[in-house]
């Protein structure tokens, strides 16, 4: 146990086991930086850049910066948190989000991490996107106004379904989540509701029809604990145990 | 309209020759795209899924990379398709005025398709046409020098729906304007010179040996004495990349040769996107044998069978000329097996064109374009030299880095040293634009003075210099006497000049603009940052800025700077902080003074009510209180 090695992160030693990045060593040691795109179960490719730390002194996506053992993290700064803070106004203002109407609130990464990191204001003129719906599918409704272009869906259904039902088009603002079919349609694709791409996405894009409040408001996975906390819950653990108590 | 254009094209039979053109190969992708996009004006939805399957690639991914580069389209544009070039130069030169006389007379509105699909009339970034411009590209083929007449003479060519092959030549004659040449665009030598001295150095060490040639290509490093002799050359040269970043090509081809790969690659970026930027165009163009004689000089020092040039889609018409060039390298056994007679030495050269993405002069962009993708910046490490195209490792040069290493090949490294500074041997190509009376190509050894430069192109009253393009530094009056220096003001060759009839706010916001249209969109910094800076200068320029707006920028310049994926992120506040600092005055007559205004114009919300209405008499207007 000893001998692993570890590097700092706000003064404090984390142990990591060689391949994993800053980020993935923090969450399994119990050390919580904030995150978006990044998922557990995927290879990290840091386009949100919430995750955003100093390495050595320079500002790197924490999600895809290998860890070493000479480095020295910072991330728990109020110049970092401010910046996260920025970055999650800047997509609230590039896509259309009502969270009291949205029938993921409650669930949703990006809702979460605004209240976690202190959004109190716009911060930004709102953007105003036109992105229409697709509720072609007889099972689940795609909602793009939501879309945070953080790809986990279309990193799930092309790596873990094997189907690439969804990818990006467009580019710079006009990125956009598309689906791979003629029509355009989700209902016209080979999607099925047990997709792992259904399952992943952070927000409310990819919802399964007819059970969007099955569960009350107010008895969300985030309104119990806040995503800090809730984020090391979900963090793999090493077979030892490691992490907080 | 002649009857064989009016005729349905047969989309499948073009898609089919195209793949076939392309070996069926799912990584030239972008290539298959561009080349139905050339023969049917657009690339239909039955187009791409024909290519989706027979590439086996999924549907999604083929819209994906057809929807990222701004020079392919699912809809149709028109028969003629023109282009405006929107570089600030141009702009000074009355581009946009051209541009609406343009619209006017065909009755068509910027962006969109004339009703009988005949002509579409639209801006794209800098076509690097700026010492001879304003330019324009129509179907791809540059016309620069425009003049109302002109544009009115090309008015009438479409107009009578005249083929673009039975145009008058004079109008595609892109002359090379060079004003100043040195040792590179003096070099004097004849296709092969540097391929052959490059053999000859290996030739020096020790006596000819076959298994030794062979060898090399394995990476056998210490068996390998002919590369390595040229790769000395090349470090003892001191050559640093001449695209922007200033890597030091030496090291990065060593690099290459030593990582371990079962291929490896030399790539030439001629995506020469940097707005203002021209040199590229003519060494293209005129110095196209040296360019590949150090291509293949690079493969020699590194192992590589394969080379690329990744040429940028607004210099498409020189395919023609460059695939000219290649044939006769072919022929003249300066390309494909056994080069120059050496067993072993094989090598060839193919040429991806781009589609309309700054992004990708970005190498591992470019590296992604190159197979097939979206032309998004990858995360490094892994850097190109150890996992680069097709995660082999991989160089990635400048069109000028690597004329520049064939003349190192020839001359030495020393000879090469002695050119420049200290810290910046050689010389280096200028493009000059802008306000001044002789624009075109300047090389001179690095440490020229910028007032040297200005003297010589005989510019006259000038407010500023932008210096290596939006992403650059823009220099003042104060400032003239630095120099051209990795030390001092690098620069990847734009040299834009502003004389004090400029409105460098005007000149920020037109970069900033450029910045935000080509942002690739992978990271929320850049895709929504850029996007809101543009904003922030528009509220400024329509009078409605305030101090908090100058703050705004300052911050947003932070969390680019902080987080932005890459370096088109990183550097598009430069344009504005570099002029907020130099001509302040600029930004502060346009403010309100009042600490907050809102964006949002009640009057100008009604406009769209007001054109649907056919009314602007006063009537139709609030009354805009003061």
């Amino acid at each position: 146990m000893s001998e692993r090695p570890a590097f700092l992160l706000d003064g404090e030693e984390v142990p990591f086991t060689p391949g994993q990045t800053v980020l993935q060593a923090a969450l399994t040691a119990g050390r919580y930086i904030p995150h978006l795109c990044y998922h557990p179960e995927f290879t990290p490719h840091g386009s949100c850049k919430v995750c955003t730390a100093k390495v050595n002194g320079r500002t790197v996506a924490s999600c895809t910066t290998p860890a070493e053992s000479a480095i020295e993290v910072e991330s728990n700064t109020q110049e970092l948190n401010d910046l996260r803070r920025t970055l999650v106004q800047m997509l609230f203002a590039e896509g259309n989000h009502f969270c009291p109407s949205c029938e993921k609130s409650g669930n949703c990464v990006l809702q979460a991490l605004g209240y976690d990191l202190g959004v109190m204001t716009a911060g930004f003129r709102h953007l105003y996107p036109d992105r229409p719906v697709d509720a072609s599918h007889p099972e689940l409704l795609l909602d793009f106004n939501r879309c945070v272009l953080c790809e986990l869906c279309v990193r799930a259904s092309r790596d873990v379904d094997g189907k690439s039902v969804f990818a990006l088009s467009g580019r710079g603002l006009t990125k956009h989540l598309i689906v791979n079919s003629e029509s355009g349609r989700l209902a016209d694709t080979d999607v099925a509701v047990t997709d792992k791409a259904v399952e992943v996405c952070p927000v409310g894009v990819i919802l399964r029809k007819r059970v969007g409040f099955a569960k009350p408001i107010g008895q969300r996975r985030y309104d119990k604990r806040p995503i800090s906390a809730q984020a090391l819950d979900d963090a793999p653990r090493p077979p030892d145990g490691g992490g907080n108590a | 309209m002649s009857q064989a254009a009016q005729q349905a094209p047969d989309v499948e039979a073009l898609v089919r020759k195209a793949i076939a053109h392309w070996r069926q190969d799912p990584s030239r992708l972008v290539q298959v795209l561009r080349e139905v996009q050339e023969a049917l004006n657009h690339v239909p939805p039955r187009a791409l899924s024909l290519i989706a399957q027979l590439l086996r690639l999924p549907l999604s991914r083929v819209k994906g990379v057809a929807g990222f580069y701004s020079f392919l389209s699912i809809e149709p544009w028109g028969r003629y398709r023109v282009l405006f070039s929107d570089n600030v130069t141009d702009r000074m030169q009355g581009s946009e005025r051209l541009l609406a006389a343009m619209c006017h007379r065909l009755w068509v509105e910027p962006g969109k398709v004339s009703e009988d699909g005949l002509v579409s009339v639209a801006t794209t970034s800098c076509t690097g046409l700026c010492d001879q411009g304003p330019g324009m590209l129509v179907n791809g083929r540059a016309i620069g020098r425009l003049t109302s007449e002109k544009v009115e003479q090309v008015c009438g060519l479409i107009l009578s729906c005249v083929p673009l092959a039975d145009w008058p030549r004079e109008f595609f004659v892109v002359e090379d304007n060079v004003r100043r040449s040195d040792a590179l665009l003096g070099h004097g030598l004849e296709p092969g010179d540097a391929i052959r001295a490059a053999l000859n150095r290996g030739a020096q060490g020790r006596a000819e040996d076959a298994a030794n040639e062979r060898s090399w290509r394995e990476g056998y490093v210490g068996a390998a004495l002919g590369p390595l002799a040229v790769l000395e050359e090349v470090k003892r040269s001191n050559l640093r990349g001449r695209g922007g970043a200033g890597f030091t090509t030496g090291i990065k081809w060593e690099a290459c040769r030593h990582a371990t790969g079962s291929a490896r690659y030399v790539i030439c970026n001629a995506d020469e996107g940097e707005p203002g930027t021209f040199k590229d165009r003519v060494l293209l163009s005129s110095h196209a044998d040296l360019l590949f004689d150090g291509m293949t000089v690079a493969a020699y020092a590194v192992g590589a069978a394969q080379g690329f040039v990744y040429l940028r889609g607004e210099y498409r018409y020189l395919l023609d000329h460059l695939h000219e060039v290649l044939e006769r390298r072919r022929a003249a056994n300066l390309l494909g097996a056994a080069i120059c007679g050496r067993p072993g030495f094989d090598f060839d050269i193919e040429i991806h064109v781009g589609a309309g993405s700054y992004v990708c002069g970005e190498e591992s962009a470019l590296i992604e374009s190159l197979e097939g993708k979206r032309g998004v910046p990858r995360n490094r490490p892994p850097f190109p030299v150890t996992s680069g195209y097709l995660q082999q490792p991989t160089i990635v040069n400048n069109v000028e880095t690597l004329c520049a290493a064939a003349l190192i090949a020839v001359r030495g490294g020393d000879w090469y040293r002695s050119i420049g500074t200290l810290k910046s041997s050689g010389t280096k190509i200028l493009s000059v634009a802008g306000d001044c009376a002789r624009p075109g190509l300047y090389e001179y050894p690095f440490g020229v003075t910028l007032r040297q430069v200005l003297e010589d192109c005989g510019a006259a009253q000038v407010q500023a210099v932008q210096v290596s393009g939006p992403s650059g530094t823009c220099v003042d009056e104060d400032e003239f006497d630095r120099r051209i220096a990795f030390e001092d003001l690098p620069t990847a060759g734009a040299f834009t000049i502003f004389d004090t009839s400029r409105d460098m706010f005007e000149v920020a916001r037109a970069y900033t603009q450029f910045f935000a249209h080509e942002s690739c969109g992978f990271c929320t910094p850049c895709r929504a940052g850029t996007s809101m800076l543009m904003h922030s200068m528009e509220k400024i320029r329509d009078g409605n800025g305030t101090l908090h707006d100058l703050r705004e920028i300052a911050r947003l310049n932070r969390v680019l700077l902080m987080s932005a994926h890459c370096g088109l992120g990183h550097t598009a506040c430069n344009p504005i902080l570099d002029t907020m600092k130099k001509f302040r005055p600029m930004y502060e007559r346009r403010l309100r003074s009042r600490d907050f205004a809102p964006a949002f114009d009640l009057d100008a919300a009604l406009g769209r009510a007001r054109q649907m209405t056919g009314r602007d008499d006063p009537g139709a207007h609030l009354e805009n209180q003061p």
